[in-house]
């Protein structure tokens, strides 16, 4: 029984099956991103272990698919169990071997890579100066308090993730509790205008809140536009502090309780390091006569106070600056601050990605192997070919 | 005789390619000269030539004007070439506008213009319309339409065969409008008079600007109208964004200091940029320090000295004066020289002639016929017939060459920079694999698999190539000749090589299927000929792959990031993986290896073109009906080779038994 296990475990079969099914897979899966956007199709069909194919407009799924969890688990298994059960280690498949070690550390490289990397963006203006990236897709409720002009303000923070209508939060820094009355995924705000939206009250009572409605918004999956969340939420302390309105586009506001005021805001997750950097001037050039971008680049200054660095780096298309474990790229640039007058405005990618080595070594793994085995094959058949043609 | 036929019938065909590299020359006007003036256009110098011809293929999908299109080429029509119709079309529209250069095909589109039927008689072909036939009316009603298409079907793959149509001539009509513009306003008469009048003009209107913006005391208004008269008939030019024309007057080789002749007009009074400033053109607002700066150096720079040149040129042609003309051009021309523009001029000379040498259409003239000779060899085996095909392929395969290294010299860049120069490589490494094919089996199938490759993808690239200029600049992302050398030149060889693979393996099937000549002996060598090319294939997919997922990680710091393009190569690497692996496994023989082969072929073409047609993603070029379309074609006819494949082989021609062709033996070689 167990022996049969392993021979199917082993079999090349299950090889042409699990790559006849990758094909499936990843075509599934490029289609799914004209309906889906990329990053949902990328949960649905790659970073999964199950998934279905659901063509434009039907009711119901079609094409049953094993996810990319699935199938990616199953080549390892299926190309180790081959190496220790049916492969001999011989001269003339050392190039397999190379082969196939380099897929191995391929696949582990790409699962180490989801569970590992980590992308934010630093969007800043011409003269600011940032020591944080922020989130494409998370955001958090953050309360500050500041304590004084030498120590470090405090700070609360609580994931959008557990704001759920009807959740009742503690934290034993914050001298109220809050209830969550309303949450939504995207949503846009806008002032409430007495007349038409007579029979629609404010979103809250306190702050500006209760001069705005949010309108809710169905979630967007497209690259280029991003969901925006909104909540309201009920603040009490001693005695009921009202409801407070929450929106990313909102700035902060504050709330007085016993004396202390607490600023209220609700952005993206932050992600603070040990050094900062100051967007010293943004460069935009297109072909002469077009709007073909010809290059972005933003020139920056890195600061690090502990190692004591002070240097000017340009960061440009297909030149990232990599510094301390993590690396910056040139992502986008304020189009309308373009023009003459105006100040340029960056957004960089920051990307940390601990096993981002592994592609390499991986492809060169490969490529060698692939070489090695073509060669000797190629090398073989001219062999065999020449006493023929003499 | 036999012997030396081959070498005979290359000899001739090398001699018609050669005939193209003489160069031309002009019993009148200086035509050959004037296209090789430098102009910048797409954000890159090319010359006129350039200009002419990548304009009128967008217009009528022809790099000639032929003027009398209801006409047999046996009658004789009057043919002129792509610079003598934009001169005309620069500086005598009235006559360009009779001329029919507008292809229109699509019966809707025409019924709506009102255009003429066919009507040798009167002079219509149907096909071929003038600007002055679609009038005032029909103008606005494709102004109209287009603008409707554009904002009710946002996303392009919702647009049928008609909306396509009209947009398509909407913007030929706007290229048309924009080089009508390009070398002085359409309505212009004397163009050198108007000139010398508006900058007399100049110091007193500029006084009176002056005046008006320090308020200081009363300014003349007459003198300030007249001389905005003039600048806003060149700032109107300026809307269409027309080809860059004035070279930098401190010369040097860097073009976004060009200008466009607008822009050159307006130097001398109030600049371009303050113009646009003051009119509150969108996205054009100066800081208040470059407006002040603006505005004091009003009437301060001079007139570019080429415009003078260009105003010679355009007059002498309106003029009919051969002479004039062509001493204008030489001015011109002495002129650039002193501008130590002789990097331009040698790169405008050498891409004149790379367009007039036209090496990729001369190349698929030689596949069809090498193809010809290869079949011929094996319906008798005579081996001139192979040997002509090989000489043939081998020529033809020099010119193909050149004619990348032409196009890799004139860009500064490696062979395959969009998915047109794509098409050219695909053919250029299928044939430079079927070679080697051939060198290694001397049966034929090598050519044979070289020259339809070869020609395929030329007739891809020709279509590619009515969308207008091939070698235009690229973005900012792809600005790295490391990257576009190594990821994307190793990944279109992996195409090339599947692509080989498939192709072998369709003419197994047909010739197997439909005729008596697939022996067994050849069956085993193309099974060993698909075997070695899919590995190489893999290899390339593979390692291009890869690679490509580095460039991503060096430039978004994203190894993988499951883009369609990126999706279609992994599964051109997965699907020649299935087929070795199949192969290794025992799973499938000779003829289950074919119809995999055959699968290939699709899951190329998908990777290639689908993956551009989706919409998303990095390398998304939009829907192209017509590359969507043709895709179907290609996919339905692999499905039915496949389905043939199927077909068991004692059903085969070559196979059966009854007919005993397997049994056959080959002839002898006539050699």
């Amino acid at each position: 029984m167990i022996s049969k296990l392993f021979q199917f475990l082993s079999s090349l079969r299950l090889t042409v099956v699990l790559l006849g099914l990758g094909v499936a897979v990843v075509f599934f899966g490029t289609l799914g991103q004209t309906s889906d956007g990329l990053y949902v199709a990328q949960e649905r069909y790659f970073r999964s272990w199950f998934a279905y194919w659901t063509p434009h407009g039907a009711a119901f799924p079609v094409v049953p698919l094993p996810g990319g969890y699935l199938l990616g688990t199953m080549l390892v298994i299926n190309l180790l169990v081959a190496h220790f059960t049916r492969f001999k280690w011989t001269w003339s498949k050392s190039g397999i071997f190379l082969t196939h070690i380099g897929i191995i550390l391929l696949l582990l490289g790409q699962l180490a890579t989801d569970m590992l990397a980590r992308e934010s963006i630093m969007s800043f203006r011409e003269g600011d100066t940032r020591n944080y990236s922020e989130s494409s897709m998370d955001f958090e409720l953050v309360f500050l308090r500041s304590a004084g002009s030498n120590t470090l303000d405090q700070v609360v923070s609580i994931p959008a993730s557990r704001l759920k209508p009807g959740a009742e939060l503690r934290q034993e820094l914050l001298p109220f509790a809050i209830r969550v009355k309303e949450a939504y995924e995207n949503a846009r705000i806008r002032l409430r205008a007495p007349v038409m939206d007579s029979n629609r009250p404010p979103a809250a009572t306190q702050g500006v809140g209760a001069r705005i409605v949010i309108d809710e918004q169905p979630p967007t999956r497209t690259m280029d536009a991003r969901n925006v969340p909104a909540a309201v939420i009920e603040l009490s302390g001693p005695s009921s502090l009202g409801t407070w309105a929450l929106s990313g586009e909102l700035k902060s506001q504050t709330v007085t309780v016993e004396g202390t005021e607490w600023r209220l805001e609700y952005r993206p997750v932050r992600d603070y390091k040990p050094f900062a950097l100051t967007l010293l001037k943004t460069t935009h050039e297109t072909y002469p006569g077009t709007d073909i971008p010809k290059n972005f680049q933003s020139r920056v200054r890195l600061r690090n106070t502990e190692s004591h660095e002070d240097r000017e780096v340009d960061i440009y298309m297909n030149s990232p600056l990599r510094y301390g474990g993590y690396t910056f790229f040139q992502y986008q640039m304020g189009k309308e601050q373009l023009a003459d007058g105006g100040r340029g405005t960056s957004a960089l990618q920051v990307v940390r990605n601990p096993s981002w080595v592994t592609p390499y070594l991986g492809c060169i793994l490969v490529g060698v192997g692939l070489l090695v085995q073509f060669l000797m094959h190629l090398t073989k058949f001219i062999a065999r070919r020449k006493p023929r043609a003499a | 005789m036999k012997q030396r036929l081959p070498l005979i019938i290359t000899a001739l065909f090398a001699f018609w390619i050669l005939g193209a590299l003489r160069p031309q020359r002009d019993p009148e006007y200086a035509f050959g000269a004037f296209g090789r003036l430098p102009v910048v256009f797409n954000g890159r110098l090319q010359p006129v030539d350039s200009l002419a011809r990548n304009s009128l293929t967008r217009i009528r999908e022809k790099d000639t004007a032929n003027l009398e299109p209801a006409k047999a080429w046996y009658e004789r029509p009057k043919i002129i070439s792509a610079t003598e119709w934009l001169l005309t079309l620069m500086t005598r529209p009235e006559v360009a506008d009779g001329w029919k250069v507008f292809r229109v095909d699509h019966p809707e589109l025409k019924a709506m213009l009102k255009l003429p039927e066919p009507n040798p008689a009167a002079g219509e072909d149907g096909k071929h319309y003038s600007w002055n036939q679609f009038g005032e009316t029909g103008l606005k009603q494709i102004e109209e339409s287009s603008r409707n298409i554009q904002e009710n079907k946002k996303d392009s793959s919702l647009r049928n065969a008609f909306d396509n149509a009209t947009l398509g001539l909407y913007e030929a009509m706007t290229l048309y409008l924009r080089l009508k513009n390009t070398v002085h306003p359409q309505d212009t008469v004397r163009f050198a008079a108007e000139i010398a009048d508006y900058q007399k003009t100049i110091p007193a209107g500029v006084k009176a600007f002056q005046q008006r913006m320090t308020g200081s005391g009363t300014f003349d208004t007459n003198a300030l109208t007249e001389v905005f008269g003039h600048a806003e008939r060149y700032f109107v030019t300026l809307r269409g964004e027309p080809p860059l024309l004035i070279p930098p007057a401190s010369g040097g080789d860097a073009t976004f200091a060009w200008q466009r002749m607008g822009e050159a007009l307006l130097d001398p009074s109030f600049g371009a940029p303050l113009l646009k400033h003051l009119m509150r053109v969108p996205k054009a607002e100066l800081s208040p320090e470059a407006a002040a700066e603006g505005i004091r150096l009003v009437g301060t720079r001079p007139l570019s000295p080429a415009v003078g040149h260009w105003a010679a040129m355009a007059d002498a042609f309106r003029e009919s004066q051969v002479a004039g003309f062509n001493t204008a051009v030489a001015g011109y021309q002495t002129y650039l020289e002193s501008l130590r523009l002789g990097k331009a001029l040698n790169k405008t000379a050498r891409e004149q002639l790379y367009n007039s040498f036209a090496p990729f259409s001369k190349t698929a003239s030689l596949y069809i016929v090498a193809f010809l000779f290869s079949c011929g060899f094996w319906f008798n085996f005579a081996e001139w017939s192979r040997k002509t095909s090989l000489h043939l392929v081998q020529l033809a395969f020099v010119v193909h060459t050149l004619g990348l290294i032409a196009r890799m010299w004139l860009e500064g860049r490696p062979p395959v920079t969009n998915l047109y120069s794509s098409a050219i490589f695909i053919g250029w490494g299928a044939v430079g694999l079927g070679l080697i094919l051939e060198s290694f089996w001397k049966n034929a199938i090598g050519l044979a698999v070289a020259t339809v490759i070869g020609f395929s993808t030329q007739v891809v690239a020709h279509n590619l190539a009515l969308g207008g200029d091939t070698m235009v600049m690229l973005q900012a992302v792809l600005d790295t000749n490391f990257w576009l050398a190594t990821h994307v030149v190793i990944v279109t060889l992996g195409y090339a090589a599947t692509y080989v693979a498939g192709f072998l393996a369709i003419l197994y099937v047909v010739l197997g299927f439909f005729t008596k000549v697939m022996t067994g002996d050849m069956g085993k060598s193309l099974s060993r000929m698909v075997y070695g090319i899919l590995c190489f294939a893999t290899l390339f997919s593979f390692v291009g792959t890869v690679l490509g997922g580095i460039w991503a990680d060096q430039s978004w710091g994203r190894f993988w990031g499951w883009d369609p393009k990126e999706n279609g190569a992994l599964i051109i690497v997965l699907w020649n993986a299935l087929i070795l692996h199949a192969r290794w496994g025992g799973m499938v023989r000779e003829r289950g290896i074919m119809n995999l082969a055959i699968f290939g072929n699709i899951v190329t073409s998908w990777s290639w073109f689908g993956t551009n047609l989706l919409g998303v993603g990095l390398h998304s070029y939009g829907f192209m009906s017509g590359a969507f379309t043709a895709l179907m074609v290609f996919v339905g006819s692999q499905c039915v080779l496949i389905a043939l494949g199927l077909i068991p082989q004692a059903k085969w021609r070559s196979f059966s038994a009854a007919t005993g062709g397997a049994a056959k033996a080959p002839a002898a070689s006539a050699a």
